[in-house]
Parts: structure tokens; sequence; C-alpha cells
């Protein structure tokens, strides 16, 4: 049996962080790290290390799925793991984050009120009011809302595709996943073209 | 040596699913970018292809190395 590390037990993270998000919404800040850790790891490191070893959703998803066994152990459909889809999903989950903001930005110059729900899969909104403490500034409390709206969702989608599909089918898609390797892939990009005029694989 | 050992996809996401299960510590992920394999530790049990997510793996013979 392989050597446990630390690291193995993180997927306790993401049921813990949505957990705490239903019980006080300012909670959902926490969640930036899952944001600004893989992008500061790709971009200053070059590598992976977060999807590879630290992501504690991706091990959520495995635990579940193997440990579990509530996997069906299907594999991704083709057009799932197509670069168009990959990179789409990429584009309309910064788009998405990028509204959250906005709206974020509204409450704070006073030309919108705090929507005290979570909205899920982009449009259906749950109310989520009693996880919402008073004493709060209320833009504070509208990226916390927004942004735990966007974990919510993408663990749901996840949960769905890790039943349905592989147990990590998530990180097919992941637009974390594909930004880092995006970021990666310019990082690389000299020994990727001599990857490509040689033909062979980089040799371990 | 193994009869087969395991070859990494184009599909491949990097997301190091195949490292985890890897008996002999034969996988590593290259610079962020795709997974490579050790073919010569290699033991082709097949474990990487049955956890990767992307089913970017697949098992090939030892005599198609030539």
């Amino acid at each position: 049996m392989k050597k446990r590390h630390w690291y193995d037990y993180l997927w306790i993270v993401t049921p813990l962080y949505l957990g705490l998000g239903c019980f006080n919404i300012l909670f959902a800040w926490l969640g930036l790290l899952f944001f600004c850790l893989p992008l500061l790891i790709a971009i200053f490191g070059g590598s992976k290390a977060y999807c590879n070893r630290y992501c504690d959703r991706g091990q959520f998803f495995g635990v579940l799925g193997k440990t579990c066994k509530l996997s069906r152990k299907k594999p991704v459909p083709r057009w799932l793991k197509h670069p168009i889809f990959r990179y789409g999903f990429l584009i309309f989950f910064l788009l998405m984050f990028a509204n959250m903001l906005y709206v974020t930005w509204l409450v704070y110059a006073g030309a919108r009120e705090l929507g005290q729900t979570v909205t899920l899969f982009w449009t259906l909104q749950v109310p989520w009011g009693w996880a919402y403490p008073t004493a709060v500034t209320p833009w504070v409390a509208q990226f916390a809302f927004g942004f735990y709206s966007l974990m919510l969702t993408s663990a749901l989608i996840g949960l769905l595709v890790m039943v349905l599909f592989q147990p990590r089918a998530w990180c097919v898609f992941c637009p974390m996943g594909t930004m880092t390797q995006l970021i990666c892939r310019v990082r690389a990009r000299k020994q990727l073209r001599a990857v490509r005029e040689t033909g062979r694989m980089p040799e371990v | 040596m193994a009869k087969r050992y395991a070859e990494i996809g184009k599909d491949c996401v990097a997301c190091g699913s195949c490292i985890r299960v890897c008996p002999v510590h034969a996988v590593t992920v290259w610079r962020g970018v795709t997974a490579v394999v050790d073919k010569v530790r290699c033991v082709g049990c097949g474990k990487c292809a049955a956890e990767c997510p992307a089913g970017a793996i697949t098992l090939q013979n030892r005599e198609e190395l030539a």
C-alpha cells in the first residue's frame, strides 16, 4: 500500500467549505484560496502541483466515486473532453465570475440591493438569508453569496459527472485545471515546439 | 520486462490521477502540460488507464516500441 501524506486528506476541505457556507456565508471568501493557489503555482512554478496533489475537490470526487462506489465508472463522452468544450466552459465560467464581480460592485455603489440568495446553475435563486450575518458590509456579503453560488454550482456539476462517468470526470473540464494547463503550456512553449519537431514526448 | 506499457494520449489534462495509483511511480506530470510514463519502469498493470478521467491512457505492447 502506498504511503499516505497529509495532503491525501485534503478532500475533507470540500464538504467543510460547503457546509460552513450553510451556516455563515462569509466563509465563502475562503474559496478565493482555491482560485489563487492553482494560478500562483502555475504562473510562478510552471506546474499543476495543485491539481496533482492538493486539489480537495478532485480528491473528494475520488473518495465518493471510488471508495464510496458512487460512480458508474463509464467513459467520459468525447465532446466533454474536446478542447472547444473545455475552453468554452472556461470562458463561460470566467464571464459568470466577471458578472458576479459586477453585481458586487453594484451593491458597493448602492445601485442594487443585497440579494440574500444563492444562485444555482446561474439561474435558480435559492433563499439563503439564514446564513447572512447582518453586521457585515453589504458588498462583502454580496461577493460571498456570488462566490458561494459558483462553488456550489460547480460542485453539483462535478457530483453529477462523477456519478454518470468517472470519479474525477470534473477534472476533465474544470475551469481552473484548463486555465492552469494553458498557463503551463505557454510557459513550456519552447520545449513543446521541440517536442512537435522531433515528434517525441520528453522522457521521464 | 512487462509485456505492456502505458502510453499517454493527447486528451491528457494533467490532473495527476494516474500518479496516485501507479504502484511503481512510473508516471509524472511534465511541466503541468501532460503526464509522461517511464516506459522502462512501467509494469503495464493498467491501473492508470482505469483511473484516467479523460480516457487518455492506453496500454501498448512492448513489441510495438521498436
